[in-house]
């Protein structure tokens, strides 16, 4: 099975999202979508400190420590974006006005729970962030992450075992082995690497996955 | 006093400070008088000297929102005076708990943070925070980054709750009321009050009408509503009419003292 490499998933992610859309890209694997989207589209980023019309990352010495993204990383802002306080940023989201948001997660549930703040472990400083409003703010959720843990357990699951960030609010999941339509009916397969097939990802997730119409 | 007491709410309670600002204030009006040339009495001039002045009434026990995204709009000259005016066991509002080694971090090296509500305190750099957090000498009330503005936000308008869909069904909002509203379920969610906002903007006037820059902005207009007084540290004060009115993004009446950190405090400050 020709596992994808982070690159290839983002450049998968990228595929999915058309112009004119308006998006927030989660802080770590999900920022390198960025990367991946045409030039030749206008396509909206937005960070939730408070910007839309993000750009790349400025050149050496250009940096503005009053221009930063979300991970607090120094960014640009392109010709037309614009800058706001967090009360309308999150009105972005909350409001339903962005149409995707791009997260990584510890684990996704078949219904489209989504987990990805905590493991619960008692020792840890716990920390959120914007995750709780993105998770359940735009319209569509998409989820970045392996399909398996390091253990070689399935993050697909059929019920959520760490803290939940939402409920119900995943749409789709980008795994390095296949894409994956979650939701009220299930999961279901979208599309899948060279060398996998229905039954090794039932196996390996432990899901009853049905391929999704049209795969 | 009662013309004072007008254009200073947020010092209504604390006898002390209101001696003292009341003589603060009777110097930045005359030096304003000189300024202008215009000899009047009536003004509203929120200006203070420096930033130790600015501070000098924040109580022990206060509750103090600190704007800022990480260092972005993080108010360091006010904190650092805030820090050698000595208040404790302060409950901060901020939406980390302190990054590297100045600003917020510092406060809470030095031991006077009692408890924080913030949406992110665990960062790679964050190392005072955890260290007092893991020894049980600081409080943490951890919330959604948007509930965190909403709450302010509400509270900045005057609002008893909110209704809000983040977090519902999870740990955040366990034991809150819910309610289902069309279709969708919400959380109950209380706003949260200030005594004092410490606010880094770019520019302001004597008015406290302010803009900011760029990123910075972030908390900044939220917390200047939620405070009974919001303390402003500016790059520059301009005169009155120096702000382009519609591009004013925290009218005046939000704001009560307004402090310059010019180019050259600041370079000094980071020199040091």
């Amino acid at each position: 099975m020709n596992r994808l490499s982070r690159q290839q998933m983002a450049a998968r992610v990228a595929r999915d999202i058309p112009e004119g859309a308006y998006v927030n890209l989660g802080i770590g694997l999900p920022t390198t979508v960025a990367n991946f989207l045409p030039a030749d589209k206008e396509i909206l980023l937005q960070s939730e400190n408070g910007l839309l019309g993000m750009g790349p990352a400025p050149d050496a010495g250009e940096e503005d420590p009053d221009l930063i993204n979300a991970g607090k990383q120094p960014v640009t802002l392109l010709q037309g974006g614009c800058y706001f306080h967090h009360a309308d940023s999150f009105a972005m989201m909350r409001g339903g006005h962005l149409d995707i948001c791009v997260l990584g997660a510890f684990q996704v549930s078949a219904h489209g729970d989504l987990a990805n703040w905590s493991t619960g472990a008692a020792d840890a400083i716990p920390a959120v962030g914007g995750a709780m409003d993105l998770a359940i703010g735009a319209k569509q959720v998409f989820v970045m992450m392996d399909l398996l843990t390091k253990q070689g357990e399935s993050k697909l699951v059929a019920e959520c075992s760490y803290p939940l960030t939402g409920l119900r609010c995943v749409s789709r999941v980008y795994t390095d082995v296949g894409v994956f339509d979650v939701g009220a009916e299930g999961a279901r397969v979208v599309e899948m690497v060279e060398g996998a097939s229905l039954e090794l990802l039932r196996e390996l997730t432990g899901l009853p996955l049905q391929m999704a119409e049209g795969a | 006093m009662s013309e004072y007491r007008i254009d200073r709410p947020g010092l209504h309670d604390d006898h002390v400070g209101t001696r003292f600002f009341f003589v603060r204030r009777i110097t930045a009006c005359r030096y304003r008088q000189c300024r202008d040339g215009a000899g009047s009495n009536a003004v509203i001039d929120k200006t203070v000297a420096d930033a130790t002045a600015a501070v000098a009434d924040i109580h022990d026990g206060a509750t103090v929102m600190i704007g800022g995204f990480g260092t972005a709009g993080m108010p360091d000259a006010l904190i650092d005076a805030l820090i050698e005016q000595g208040a404790r066991e302060l409950t901060i509002i901020n939406n980390n708990a302190g990054n590297g080694d100045s600003g917020l971090a510092a406060l809470i090296r030095h031991k006077r943070v009692r408890r924080i509500v913030c949406s992110f305190p665990r960062q790679a750099d964050s190392q005072h925070f955890d260290a007092a957090y893991k020894a049980g000498e600081i409080e943490l009330e951890l919330v959604p980054q948007g509930n965190l503005a909403a709450r302010i936000h509400a509270a900045g308008s005057g609002l008893g709750a909110i209704f809000t869909p983040t977090g519902y069904g999870t740990q955040l909002a366990e034991g809150k009321e819910t309610r289902e509203i069309d279709g969708r379920q919400y959380v109950l969610e209380l706003p949260l009050h200030a005594d004092f906002a410490l606010i880094k903007a770019d520019r302001g006037d004597r008015w406290g009408n302010l803009v900011y820059r760029k990123t910075a902005r972030n908390f900044g207009p939220l917390m200047a509503m939620a405070a009974r007084c919001a303390i402003v540290q500016v790059r520059e004060v301009v005169a009155l009419g120096g702000l382009d009115p519609e591009a004013v993004v925290t009218p005046g009446i939000f704001v009560q003292r307004v402090v310059a950190i010019g180019a050259a405090q600041a370079a000094e400050r980071s020199a040091a």
